[in-house]
């Protein structure tokens, strides 16, 4: 259904050719294939094979996420970064701290209630442009499709200060298009969250919107002839037809873009520099980073992050299960 | 593969066509204000009455933007990290992919969900563990504090995106190669890798943005030492919140933009094809 089977077929009949530049050792040392031997009997070889990124992910992932998970417990402060103070074990201390704090909770709030906004605009806008884009020819696909590219491409720390530009109150085209005078984006909580919203919006909808669309190209055309011949509306098309058989994709690109849009960072520190007027903007992200780096409260900062962990793992349990509903073989 | 065009009505495909060039125009139109930007002279970016043009392009923002100091350091670093990323992650998530889609062993299950946990991680929250353990080792101020970290954060994606591509490849093949004698190394180097090959560049799309991205950890791990910053640092020296180097900005955002924008229209083929592969399953 996809590209890859033709691939494919053409290396079987190429016969696999051998490059003779290639760097790796033919005859894979000590595996003499003198007796052919069933591939899957050796049990050490998928080892072998994973044990590099075992040997990153163990280190750089896995251990300082076991440290994290160790300063949530105990105090540290600039005191004990420096060394001049002794580590304590502070158990759930910093947690109780966090928990009791109103400002914490108005963060968690406002994390989540973003983050939906932005999956909820990202897949709406992704999935309508990529129904738009089987509907025209070559060249308005073509256009759209680099256009979505190139905002994809932008890195976040430029498409900030873009956006930032664009919305100026002072030499912003936005604002004298619409006529707002010297309106502040950026002062009001629902308007800088709005605005990081589209910023968020017009560098993640692309990635939905391409893979929707190679989803759809992937069905065939029969399938859709036939519903368009029994006199099935665009919409209804959608809804029995094209959504069921995206389902695998969709669920793939919400749960990515849950992931995404959950840890927001570059886009609220730079664009509401740092977290907006009094905190106003702030996502659980950029709140452990102001507290550990900002205010050196590291143990603080490492009790938001654990949170934060928490709640991504709820997601991917979640999603989990949706794939396993689908039956499908992890 | 196309939907069947003849049943859209001519004025229908002709309102989308339209549209879609409208939402092209409007998509693109913050990447156009962003070079347009970078070539105005100074009194017309910060003019109370924009222009959608320039009479008198300028190259004096970009002039500021590479007299500033060691901004070609900066940009040489943020390609050596960027690439030492893609191609270490690359190789190492396709090992890791072959290994669980082509194998039964035990954990192999935990292994994958294990995977999956991994990109959860924000990686911002280990930022405060990191930058001790880089310490710890010795790797503060160095290239190599920003390339690890980045290798090990943009594997657990590529290894789930591609198990997609390494099923895709038939068992058959894999028999058929053992039969005519190829040893499991040269299957793998020499069968698999390259029918995986668009696969990986799909995933290297993201692992390359990524780390091209990232300022937290060259913010926070490249402390003193700022001949190993990278890009994105130099971008923000123009950008004060209060008073703003637009033109500063625009130009050496440009100047960051265009190697991705490069590189993504380089493998754009191959990604609409390659994500199409791997979310199929």
């Amino acid at each position: 259904m996809s590209a890859s089977p033709s691939g494919t077929g053409g290396a079987v009949r190429a016969r696999v050719p051998v490059r003779r530049g290639l760097s790796r050792p033919r005859g894979g040392s000590r595996t003499s294939n003198r007796a052919p031997r069933p591939y899957r009997g050796s049990s050490s070889t998928p080892w072998l094979y994973l044990a590099p990124a075992l040997v990153v992910l163990g280190g750089l992932l896995v251990y300082p996420v076991y440290q994290l998970g160790l300063i949530s417990f105990l105090e540290y402060t600039q005191a004990q970064v420096s060394g001049g103070e002794p580590t304590t074990f502070q158990g759930f201390g910093n947690y109780a701290e966090l928990f009791g704090d109103g400002e914490f909770w108005r963060v968690l709030l406002a994390t989540v209630v973003f983050a939906a906004a932005c999956v909820v605009s990202t897949l709406a806008v992704g999935c309508a442009l990529a129904v738009l884009l089987t509907r025209v020819r070559a060249v308005p696909r073509l256009a759209l499709m680099l256009a979505g590219l190139g905002a994809w491409a932008t890195p976040a720390v430029t498409g900030s200060t873009v956006w930032l530009l664009l919305f100026d109150p002072d030499f912003g085209p936005v604002n004298r298009m619409l006529g707002l005078g010297d309106h502040s984006w950026t002062y009001g909580r629902y308007s800088a969250f709005l605005l990081v919203l589209l910023e968020v919006v017009w560098c993640s909808f692309p990635f939905v919107m391409v893979t929707v669309y190679a989803g759809i190209r992937a069905v065939p055309a029969e399938v859709l002839e036939a519903a368009a011949l029994d006199g099935a509306s665009q919409w209804r098309i959608w809804r029995s037809v094209l959504a069921p058989m995206l389902r695998p994709i969709l669920v793939v690109v919400t749960i990515q873009s849950v992931i995404w849009d959950f840890k927001v960072f570059t886009q609220i520190y730079v664009m509401t520099n740092g977290g907006g007027i009094a905190g106003q903007n702030l996502v659980l992200n950029v709140y452990a980073y102001q507290k550990a780096f900002a205010s050196s409260q590291y143990s603080l900062g490492s009790a938001i992050g654990v949170v934060m962990l928490l709640i991504l793992l709820a997601v991917t349990l979640v999603y989990l299960r949706l794939l396993r509903r689908q039956g499908e073989e992890l | 593969m196309n939907l069947p065009r003849a049943r859209v009505r001519r004025p229908w495909r002709l309102a989308a066509e339209a549209s879609a060039l409208l939402i092209a125009v409007v998509v693109a139109f913050p990447l156009y204000w962003m070079v347009l930007s970078a070539f105005k002279p100074a009194g017309e970016i910060e003019s109370s009455e924009p222009r959608p043009w320039t009479l008198t392009p300028s190259l004096d923002s970009f002039r500021r933007v590479f007299e500033q100091q060691e901004f070609g350091r900066y940009f040489l670093n943020s390609l050596i990290v960027a690439g030492s990323v893609v191609i270490a992650s690359a190789l190492i998530a396709f090992l890791a992919a072959t290994a669980v889609t082509r194998f039964r062993f035990r954990f192999r299950t935990t292994l994958l969900i294990m995977f999956l946990v991994a990109q959860m991680v924000p990686v911002e929250a280990l930022t405060i563990p990191l930058f001790f353990l880089m310490r710890d080792v010795g790797q503060l101020n160095t290239l190599g504090s920003l390339i690890l970290p980045h290798i090990a954060f943009s594997l657990p994606f590529a290894i789930w995106m591609l198990r997609g591509f390494v099923k895709a490849v038939p068992e058959a093949l894999e028999e058929a190669a053992h039969i005519d004698g190829a040893s499991r190394s040269r299957f793998l180097w020499q069968i698999l890798f390259p029918l995986v090959f668009p696969g990986l560049v799909a995933t290297s799309v993201f692992s390359f943005i990524s780390t091209w991205n990232d300022f937290l950890f060259a913010k926070s791990f490249i402390i003193s030492d700022t001949s190993q910053s990278t890009l994105p640092m130099a971008l923000l020296v123009f950008y004060k919140p209060d008073d703003p180097d637009w033109g500063g900005v625009m130009a050496a955002s440009t100047v960051m933009t265009i190697p991705v924008l490069v590189f993504f229209v380089l493998v754009q083929r191959r990604l609409v094809s390659g994500l199409g592969g791997a979310v199929k399953d």
